[in-house]
Parts: structure tokens; C-alpha cells; sequence
């Protein structure tokens, strides 16, 4: 598992095209360093399937299942509440239920869908660890599990906004929403001006994860 | 267990520093707040964490509290908010 680093000076232009008669440090692997959880995950893994409880195949299966969510489920659903009154009133008083209406099963997670108006934006953050409307938007990005936006999202919200080029009005209220238990929260973008003749496919398309996160706005068409 | 705050109670939330799974964070310990809405009862994470079986279910509260009341010094607008998941254990009234 050990890499080599700094074998030598990188004084010169480098040409891949030709052998040059020394050796190049490789690229940090991801999983270059077992860190006592990594060995620790290792071992129980093995363990359960050695023993029988689980297989391998099935493991990976799960991870595939959880790689295969994406933001486009999340967005059905916004793009739904768009075009569908009762189906956002239903959404908004219980995110679970109405998502389960649509043949999303969220399992165990309650679901808090909080609503976008003229007057307030909703932000997401876990400033504990990494929780996020999975079912519905697929894996976190790397930012959203980073100690900088996770603690800079509660104390500044609105210069974490504008970094991502999210700039509101003073008289806009932000109401940030730390996922610090058992729900998960969904922002629910406003629509777009000029999308009225739009139907909910082309609605969806304009809803970006970063939109239901909250640090966004939906594009327009 | 009874759920003992309903939304717009004044609640305040303990300043305390035990060790172990806690999902109550440090920066809201000691401020004040208000309901916004019951969540339901789950099973105790503090406990969950440590292969207990988390019971009995404790209620948990979504509280608001005022951006201003959780920094002296926060930049942005009076009216800005921070909701936060704790609970009932974690809350005092205010």
C-alpha cells in the first residue's frame, strides 16, 4: 500500500510521450490509508459473510441501488408540486406520505418538504454528519459534507449563498434547517417565471439538486 | 411519554455537556427558542448509538430560534431563522 513520494525534483517540463528514465510519485489512491473505521467496516463485512448473514453480491448490490438515486427523482417531485395543487398541499403537510403517492418509498425517513416563497428561502445543512434526502436526491456532494459549509451554513447563510452565486434581498427571511435527527428536508424551489405552457417533464428539467438543497434557484427556461 | 410543548411554546435548550452519541449541536445548547412542530417519538439515539434499544420513544421538536439569538453578531437580516431538530429531553421551558 505505500506509495513513493518525492523520488525526485520535478525541475523540468514533463513529456509522457518518451521514457525519461525515472519514476513518477502515483496519484493518492482514495483508499490509500486504512483508517481504523476502513479496517474496522473490513473486517465486519467479512465477517458477515463469511458466517453466512450476508453476501458479497448482495452488498454490492446496495451499493449500486444507492448509486443509481439521482436529483431527478427529487426534481418529479417539485415539478409535480408545481403543476398539481393538492398534490403540493399534500406534499407540504407530509413529505413522506405524498411521495409515497408518487411510488417513491423513502422507507423508515420522514420527509419535511419546506416551500420557497417571495419572501423566504430555505436552506439545507447537517451540521453533525452528512444526513440528506437520499431517496430523493441521490448521494451528497462533497461540499455538503465539508466542515466548512456544514458549520459556515448556520453561521453565515447568506455569504455561503452568495458564494454559490445565490444573491437575496435583505427583505427575503433565510431560514436554514439543520437535519440534526431523524427527518430529512427537501426545499421546495419557487417556479419560474415564463414556464406556464411548460408540462412536468420539462418543469423537472429545469430543477437542479442544488435548488432542493437550497443554495440554488431552479434555471430558467 | 407525554408530549409536553406545543408549536409557539418558548423553550430553551439545556446547557449541558455529556459525553457520548449526542445530536443535540454545542452552537444551540443554552439558547432560546420556540416550537415550530412536533416531529413524532423515535427511539433514543444516545442510547441507539451504544446497542440499547433507544426506549422509550422520546418526542422530537423542531425548534426555531432567531438567527440573532444564536450569534450575538450575525450579518445578515433581523428576521433570518435557524430550525433545529432536539429532543424533548434537550428542552426546558422558557
Amino acid at each position: 500500500m505505500s506509495n513513493a513520494p518525492g523520488d525526485h525534483e520535478h525541475g523540468h517540463a514533463h513529456d509522457h510521450g518518451h521514457e525519461h528514465g525515472h519514476r513518477h510519485p502515483p496519484q493518492a489512491d482514495h483508499d490509500d490509508r486504512l483508517t481504523y473505521y476502513k479496517v474496522m467496516e473490513i473486517a465486519v463485512r467479512e465477517l458477515l459473510i463469511e458466517k453466512g448473514h450476508i453476501t458479497a453480491d448482495e452488498v454490492r448490490a446496495a451499493i449500486e441501488a444507492m448509486d443509481a438515486r439521482s436529483p431527478a427523482t427529487g426534481a418529479k417531485v417539485v415539478a409535480r408540486a408545481w403543476t398539481d395543487p393538492a398534490f403540493k398541499t399534500h406534499l407540504l403537510a407530509d413529505g413522506t406520505a405524498a411521495c409515497r403517492s408518487m411510488g417513491i418509498d423513502m422507507g423508515p425517513t420522514r420527509l419535511v418538504v419546506v416551500e420557497n416563497t417571495p419572501e423566504v428561502h430555505n436552506m439545507v445543512v447537517c451540521t453533525l454528519c452528512s444526513c440528506y434526502p437520499r431517496f430523493l436526491l441521490g448521494l451528497p456532494p462533497l461540499w455538503y459534507k465539508s466542515r466548512a459549509y456544514r458549520s459556515r451554513a448556520v453561521r453565515e447563510p447568506r455569504v455561503v449563498l452568495s458564494e454559490f452565486g445565490t444573491h437575496l434581498a435583505d427583505n427575503v427571511t433565510v431560514r436554514v434547517h439543520d437535519s440534526t435527527a431523524d427527518m430529512r428536508y427537501l426545499v421546495l424551489p419557487m417556479r419560474p417565471a415564463g414556464t406556464d405552457g411548460m408540462d412536468e417533464a420539462a418543469l423537472a428539467a429545469l430543477v437542479s439538486r442544488d435548488s432542493m438543497i437550497g443554495v440554488s434557484l431552479p434555471r430558467r427556461p | 411519554m407525554t408530549v409536553r410543548f406545543a408549536p409557539g411554546d418558548k423553550v430553551r435548550v439545556r446547557l449541558a455537556y455529556p459525553p457520548g452519541h449526542v445530536r443535540t449541536p454545542f452552537y444551540i445548547r443554552g439558547k432560546s427558542g420556540s416550537i415550530e412542530r412536533m416531529c413524532g417519538s423515535f427511539r433514543n439515539p444516545e442510547e441507539l448509538a451504544y446497542a440499547r434499544s433507544g426506549e422509550p420513544h422520546r418526542p422530537l421538536y423542531r425548534v426555531r430560534f432567531r438567527q440573532q439569538d444564536v450569534w450575538p453578531d450575525y450579518s445578515g437580516a433581523p428576521a433570518d431563522t435557524i430550525d433545529v431538530e432536539i429532543f424533548a429531553h434537550w428542552l426546558e421551558p422558557a
